[in-house]
């Protein structure tokens, strides 16, 4: 499972990459966390408002940082999805 | 109905209960402000009355609280707004939409969508690369941060709601024209040739939650942390300041220079503003404390806009994705917007 997190390097993208880094810890989900930082990759996505939050290339959410309870039920949901 | 849905329904009326507890708590607290500010200042400090210091202070303890109470208030309520509101649903709407009615729509879309500068770039991609006209796609991004709620509030807050209109509507009007001139200029030439090559995945796949109040509700509070916890330190030095210039600057001491006989003091204002950015917030107290000392309105309001409309980082954001001079089109544009409104309001008021 592959989990994304685009942004340009904004604080907030920052802030997502750090949130997202606990809400896996706290799902016991085993994930890749990367960060997409290329401008092109990230309008691939459809996402015009950054940072976004990207699970096995599934936008969850753009523009806004979610609640860790939304991001380990998404999380815990795409790994049961591989399973 | 389920008896299962008790507890649920119980949970719902105890959150009504509190937020309209606490409406009437930030109601109460916000009326009796002024009293208290002359309280604490006259008979707990003892200050004696119609000092330098003693009326600083005053404007300080009444001023400082009411602006950020109702920033707290309008943050909140924008915050809701603009979960109805997201880039994309605003993309759908501007897209193919054609000069006059996309420009006056794309200004009116800017004003509640949500924006940061920070996006200003695959904002920019994403509409121009699937169908939204360039000079509606301006008037998006001239209207977005010129006519922000922090700005807004502030205006209401400190001058009273007459500027805060005023200041609305020529920002309207300003990215209006702006961005319908930049449409008829035809200046697609000056976009980095590499934009409309990019491969966007907008309007295919773009999130499109589903949210519901309590989400919005969570939005709203989010966008109060957010916007009220970045900008708070920035309000009150600014009204620190205003508050030192109400107390000790002698009144009209600024009528000679940034009055309206000083036909100078418009632009010298905008540029002045270009510079300065995201300190808004820090700005507009201190701004009214000039205009108390007899500096002109007109002149005022056009330093504001240049201050938050024209941002330096701004452009060089867009840089990556605009050529020089298209930017130079842009700046110069809006700055004549501005210095029009500004000798507008000297002459007008």
């Amino acid at each position: 499972m592959k989990v994304k997190i685009l942004g340009t390097g904004c604080p907030k993208c920052k802030k997502l990459f750090a949130e997202a880094e606990a809400a896996l810890a706290a799902s016991g989900v085993q994930a890749e966390l990367v960060k997409i930082e290329k401008l092109n990759e990230i309008m691939g996505y459809g996402v015009m408002m950054t940072p976004a939050l990207v699970v096995d290339e599934q936008v969850k959410v753009a523009g806004r940082i979610p609640s860790k309870e939304d991001m380990v039920k998404w999380f815990v949901e795409a790994a049961s999805q591989n399973a | 109905m389920n008896i299962r849905d008790w507890p649920r329904l119980r949970r719902l009326a105890l959150r009504i209960f509190l937020a309209h507890m606490a409406g009437l708590a930030w109601w109460l607290i916000y009326r009796n402000l002024q009293w208290f500010s002359r309280w604490l200042t006259y008979d707990v400090f003892g200050m004696a009355k119609d000092s330098h210091l003693s009326s600083a202070v005053e404007f300080f303890i009444y001023e400082a609280p009411k602006v950020l109470m109702l920033l707290t208030l309008v943050v909140f309520g924008v915050g809701i707004v603009r979960s109805f509101f997201t880039p994309e649903r605003t993309r759908r709407i501007l897209a193919g939409k054609r000069e006059i009615f996309g420009n006056a729509l794309g200004s009116l879309l800017g004003v509640v969508t949500p924006f940061c500068s920070c996006s200003a770039v695959p904002l920019f991609i994403g509409f121009v690369t699937t169908g939204v006209p360039l000079g509606v796609t301006f008037s998006f991004l001239i209207a977005a941060p010129m006519i922000n709620e922090v700005a807004l509030v502030l205006l209401f807050g400190l001058f009273g709601w007459k500027v805060a209109a005023l200041y609305a509507g020529t920002g309207l009007v300003i990215a209006f024209f702006a961005g319908w001139a930049i449409g008829k200029l035809r200046l697609e030439r000056w976009v980095e040739p590499w934009v409309f090559e990019t491969s966007t995945g907008v309007g295919q796949s773009g999130p499109d939650e589903v949210l519901t109040w309590a989400d919005r509700f969570r939005y709203g509070l989010d966008t109060v942390r957010d916007i009220v916890g970045r900008v708070w330190p920035w309000v009150l030095g600014g009204i620190a300041v205003g508050a030192g210039i109400h107390g000790y600057v002698p009144e009209d001491f600024l009528a000679s220079f940034m009055g309206k006989s000083a036909w100078w003091s418009v632009p010298a204002a905008v540029v002045l503003g270009v510079p300065m950015y995201s300190n808004a917030a820090g700005i507009i107290p201190v701004v009214q404390a000039l205009l108390e000392k007899g500096a002109a309105l007109g002149t005022v309001l056009a330093f504001m806009m240049a201050v938050i409309g024209l941002s330096l980082p701004e452009m060089i954001i867009l840089r990556k994705v605009l050529k020089v001079p298209l930017i130079a089109t842009f700046a110069g544009v809006v700055a004549v917007g501005i210095l029009i409104v500004g000798y507008l309001f000297n002459i007008l008021l």
